[in-house]
């Protein structure tokens, strides 16, 4: 479990995280969404005691990560930001070490660490030094110090980054599979990531929380939920037939997919009716998709919609 | 404690793993034995005793133990493996004495490998083996306060050159405190308790007292302070700067 209170952090005047409080529960899989310098790396690095909060708080499983810092650090594992890792080392010797300071001693370290190279796929690497070691492979190996103990919370700083798309894959089939029994915090730039593990998303920008849902409903936030998107070569009597729709609130068209996308009107459902429309003209359609929303487009939406503000704000001023 | 010990056995590998020990234990033997021959006449002395050799260690060790020292901690902020380091279940004390230790035994360890030179005046003539023993110890002891230094150092910057080079220059200050060039500088301001304090930092003076034979525990107490004040200092950097 992990739980923040009014968690802040302040390098002289800039604030990098402005009182920040949420809760995760074991079998919760939360990903952190915002831009580059959102605050999202700094939050993580508070939780896994790396840094200390100016004010407020936090707790992983009870344990404050400040007054007991070493029986919080014990239950997290930790994947910093790059995953950095000694170079000159072997990914054994590594594993070996850092389960070595987890506290892992005898058999039993020796059996967690063959798991984690099992679970990691790491076996033909095992000999060479990290530093000469491919991204996805450096990857790997930070991956598998943080899950060596077995811990309670895991708090990965962009686990896919720099991966090619199966490795992409394999990681979030990884985190899926750990998710049942821990606390997992995931963050990412990269929003499909969000629907393939997330179970809940946070949207940071400059340091505050705009949003906190399910990767559902933030889709729902899009003016694209519930959208109809077709191909067809008669895309003047499409277009036509369409807009007679009466909730059909606007429609466009995008030359790159060569698809045809009728918005709803705010909470209307247009699938069936566009549908109706479509076949009485007779009109010959490729693909027909609801869509579900556009995580990009509530991303944006949402974080720069706060940016607007201060815009505005500043003009006023 | 076997938290300090998994971390010196790590730092105290890395090491090893690279050419630089090796490098650096061939170049530490040669310059010791050429200052011992060559600049200390060893032989021409005609004398059985390695004042020739230890009185160099002081000139040997500014610019060997800031090489050793620089990527204490520099190398872990740059490589962000320091964030790795201090979110294990390790405090940043165990963290800091751990890898200071694994540094000083590696120096011990070049400093050990002189031992034929404690042979051959051994087969040559009868020396003070009492002496010799505390030369060592008092050898190794200016090693860790010069180390230390370069720890605090290291920990100020991410870059190892410039943390070489600041340890080199605070090192020299503190080799010299008790001679003119330092205390010049300060006895033209500052008051006299000021100037007597600063002549009594001097690693140099510290270190001829032990050399001579006298392990006198004041001279020990001073180095063991030493390093302790420096290996505080590092903490309390690491923790200021590991935001940045």
């Amino acid at each position: 479990m992990i739980e923040t209170r009014q968690l802040c952090k302040r390098y002289g005047e800039f604030v990098a995280v402005d009182a920040i409080d949420f809760k995760v529960e074991a079998g919760q899989v939360l990903g952190f969404l915002g831009p580059n310098g959102a605050g999202k790396s700094t939050t993580m690095k508070m939780i896994a005691g790396f840094l200390a909060p100016t004010s407020g708080s936090a707790r992983v499983c009870g344990h404050d990560v400040v007054a007991d810092a070493l029986a919080a650090k014990r239950e997290t594992g930790y994947l910093p930001e790059g995953a950095p890792s000694y170079g000159e080392m072997t990914p054994r010797r590594f594993l070996d070490f850092v389960a070595e300071a987890r506290g892992l001693r005898g058999a039993r370290r020796k059996q967690r660490v063959e798991e984690v190279i099992d679970r990691l796929h790491l076996h033909n690497v095992l000999g060479q030094s990290i530093e000469t070691l491919s991204k996805g492979f450096k990857r790997r190996v930070g991956l598998a110090q943080a899950i060596v103990h077995d811990p309670a919370v895991l708090i990965l700083d962009e686990p896919t980054d720099g991966l090619d798309p199966n490795q992409k894959f394999e990681v979030r089939n990884l985190i899926n599979a750990m998710a049942r029994d821990k606390t997992i915090i995931v963050s990412t730039h990269i929003l499909e990531e969000v629907q393939a593990v997330c179970t809940r998303a946070i949207i940071i920008a400059r340091g505050r929380i705009l949003a906190d849902a399910t990767p559902t409903e933030l889709e729902a936030r899009s003016r694209y939920h519930q959208a109809v998107s077709l191909t067809t070569s008669d895309l003047a009597g499409a277009r036509n037939a369409m807009s007679r729709v009466a909730d059909v609130a606007a429609i466009e068209y995008d030359k790159i997919s060569q698809r045809l996308t009728a918005i709803p009107k705010p909470g209307r459902r247009i699938f069936g009716a566009v549908g109706d429309a479509l076949k009485a003209q007779a009109i010959p359609v490729g693909e027909l998709q609801l869509e579900s929303g556009r995580m990009d487009e509530v991303f944006r939406t949402i974080t720069r919609g706060d940016l607007g503000e201060d815009i505005a704000e500043e003009e006023r001023a | 404690m076997s938290n300090i010990f998994t971390v010196f056995k790590r730092e105290f590998a890395s090491y090893f793993a690279t050419p630089v020990a090796y490098v650096f234990i061939v170049i530490f033997l040669l310059l010791a034995g050429a200052f011992t021959f060559y600049i200390g006449n060893f032989f021409e002395r005609g004398q059985a005793d390695l004042l020739p050799f230890f009185n160099f260690h002081p000139w040997l060790y500014l610019f060997l133990v800031p090489a050793v020292g620089m990527k204490l901690w520099s190398e872990e902020r740059k490589s962000g493996t320091i964030e790795l380091l201090l979110t294990l279940p390790i405090t940043m004390w165990q963290a800091v004495v751990g890898k200071f230790l694994a540094a000083w035994a590696f120096i011990g360890i070049a400093l050990a490998l002189t031992f034929p030179l404690w042979i051959t005046v051994d087969y040559l003539g009868s020396p003070d083996n009492g002496v010799i023993f505390a030369s060592y110890l008092g050898s190794f002891l200016m090693a860790g306060a010069f180390l230390a230094i370069a720890s605090c150092l290291s920990a100020c910057t991410r870059n190892q050159v410039v943390a070489f080079i600041l340890t080199v220059v605070v090192c020299f200050l503190f080799l010299l405190a008790g001679y003119p060039l330092v205390l010049n500088f300060f006895g033209s301001w500052a008051p006299l308790g000021v100037v007597d304090a600063v002549s009594g930092l001097s690693f140099l003076s510290h270190f001829s007292a032990i050399a001579k034979g006298v392990i006198d525990l004041r001279d020990v107490f001073y180095f063991t302070l030493t390093i302790g004040f420096w290996l505080y200092a590092s903490a309390v950097v690491i923790d200021l700067k590991k935001a940045d």
